[in-house]
């Protein structure tokens, strides 16, 4: 069981817990606000755009090429940028801090 | 190769030269075509304006049949962050329950009805059916109206003789002039009557930018959910066995929905005027000019997708710009994939097989370049699951 903290751009803290699926949908099941999820989490939208905590950033990982390609284009992209349909929620990433970009 | 294919006829020419020429009414086009430029480009929009005359950002550019600017799509930041930012909650709605509810109900009885029949001609007598029932929600009005959308055929701009036709275009922004006033005289719960009392920093909307909204809604959503829905049928004609194995794994609808739109992109291209000298791929591209972010081409890009030009139904990393990219992507989208969602679902549920009898492709002309966008004619027969 991974416990997800995320933060709105409104400064609302959402606290998510999971096992399963991409972080995507756990913060669109918990209403994220921010998180979209448009496409259903196949990298095309790019409404699910957060920035990791740097303590965290090793928990995550850094993005794939295509990713990357998608989040190149991005409004307020940062070194810690993710789409988070790209990572799965799985106890690797217990505990992350996961701040919302729109 | 099957019916429902749809070649990609960019193909030489986004690998050998990543444009591409076309004329349009003396206004030519350079059409970009690669994956990474034209996402690039819809990025640069300080470079390559949306803001620019009314209808010429359109290919065919509809600058001698339209002075109404559509309204977010030719405005550009930061006016058009305004503007999208009070339409964005009403484009949501499609994710409702009720929403989806009323979608599945309407999808349902015409689906029932393509079933009793020995054949249907998808085109007229399905998915402009599907299409105009579908926008009675979006605009939230009553479902009736839907008969004379359904009345006024499958082209709203076009006509036989001519790709815009300003007589069939004036039928059109006639009814959305009639139904601004009769809304204004007895606002209820539509969007036009949200509209008109929407401000925009501080303004209301005007008539006229009510208008431009409209315009954008009906146009924009027609011709691509009717190609998107009637190639969706086409396709599951071709190959029964991804409606066969989606019956089997419906979580994997989700991805179908993406990779179907990438292939099929309903919409070819949209244009852009470039607001000083610039270049696109090593092209020199002259201020006053205008450029295309060719949708398609980029969608079977080969150095982003693998194997680009064939439906993989699960695909699960599907960076696709058939909605477009970036400031201007389609505010239509989430009911367009709500359409497709509920479409796929009741094919799946009542569907066994769909035979193709005959059809006429619609082939779209880009100078040198023809591209099938779907059908004019589709004519196929539904067996009914046992």
């Amino acid at each position: 069981m991974a416990k997800i903290t995320f933060i709105t751009k409104n400064d609302q803290t959402i606290i998510a817990e999971g096992n399963s699926g991409n972080v995507m949908e756990l913060a669109v099941q918990n209403k994220v606000t921010g998180i979209d999820g448009d496409c259903g989490g196949v990298c095309s939208c790019a409404t699910c755009h957060v920035h990791v905590s740097p303590d965290d950033w090793d928990k995550v990982g850094a993005p794939s090429e295509l990713e990357s390609d998608m989040l190149e284009f991005d409004e307020n992209v940062s070194e810690y940028s993710r789409l988070s349909c790209q990572i799965n929620v799985t106890d690797d990433i217990d505990g992350i801090v996961l701040n919302v970009a729109k | 190769m099957d019916k429902s294919d749809i070649s990609c006829p960019f193909a030489k020419a986004r690998l050998n030269d990543g444009f591409g020429k076309m004329d349009d009414q003396d206004d030519p086009v350079l059409m970009v075509l690669r994956h990474k430029d034209v996402r690039r480009s819809a990025h640069n929009w300080k470079t390559f304006q949306s803001g620019a005359k009314p209808g010429r950002i359109v290919v065919p550019s509809e600058v001698n049949i339209r002075d109404v600017r559509q309204i977010p799509f030719e405005v550009d930041p930061p006016l058009h962050g305004a503007y999208r930012a009070v339409l964005e909650q009403w484009f949501r709605r499609p994710l409702d329950e009720n929403y989806t509810l009323e979608l599945k109900s309407q999808i349902t009885s015409i689906i029932d009805s393509a079933l009793s029949k020995n054949n249907i001609e998808v085109i007229s007598d399905l998915a402009l059916v599907m299409q105009s029932r579908a926008l009675t929600l979006l605009l939230n009005v009553p479902i009736e109206e839907a008969e004379t959308w359904i009345s006024w055929g499958t082209h709203v701009f076009r006509s036989e003789e001519s790709a815009v036709d300003a007589d069939k275009a004036n039928i059109l922004y006639d009814y959305i002039d009639d139904q601004i006033q009769q809304k204004i005289d007895n606002p209820g719960t539509d969007l036009y009557s949200q509209l008109l009392s929407t401000e925009v920093n501080g303004e209301k909307l005007t008539k006229e930018e009510v208008k431009g909204v409209m315009i954008l809604t009906f146009a924009g959503g027609r011709d691509t959910v009717i190609n998107a829905t009637s190639n969706t049928i086409a396709y599951f004609a071709d190959h029964p066995e991804s409606l066969e194995r989606l019956r089997q794994e419906p979580e994997l609808i989700k991805y179908t929905i993406e990779e179907l739109i990438r292939y099929f992109s309903p919409l070819t291209h949209m244009g852009r005027v470039a607001t000083e000298d610039s270049q696109v791929c090593g092209h020199m591209v002259e201020a006053d000019t205008r450029i295309s972010l060719n949708w398609a081409s980029a969608n079977r890009d080969s150095s982003v997708f693998d194997n680009a030009d064939e439906v993989v139904i699960d695909r699960k990393i599907n960076p696709h710009v058939a909605f477009g990219f970036g400031t201007h992507n389609c505010l239509g989208a989430t009911h367009a994939r709500q359409i497709m969602k509920v479409l796929i679902q009741t094919l799946i549920d009542k569907v066994e097989s769909i035979e193709i009898i005959d059809c006429k492709e619609n082939i779209e002309t880009l100078g040198d370049f023809e591209r099938k966008v779907g059908f004019d004619k589709l004519n196929v027969k539904f067996t009914p699951k046992k």
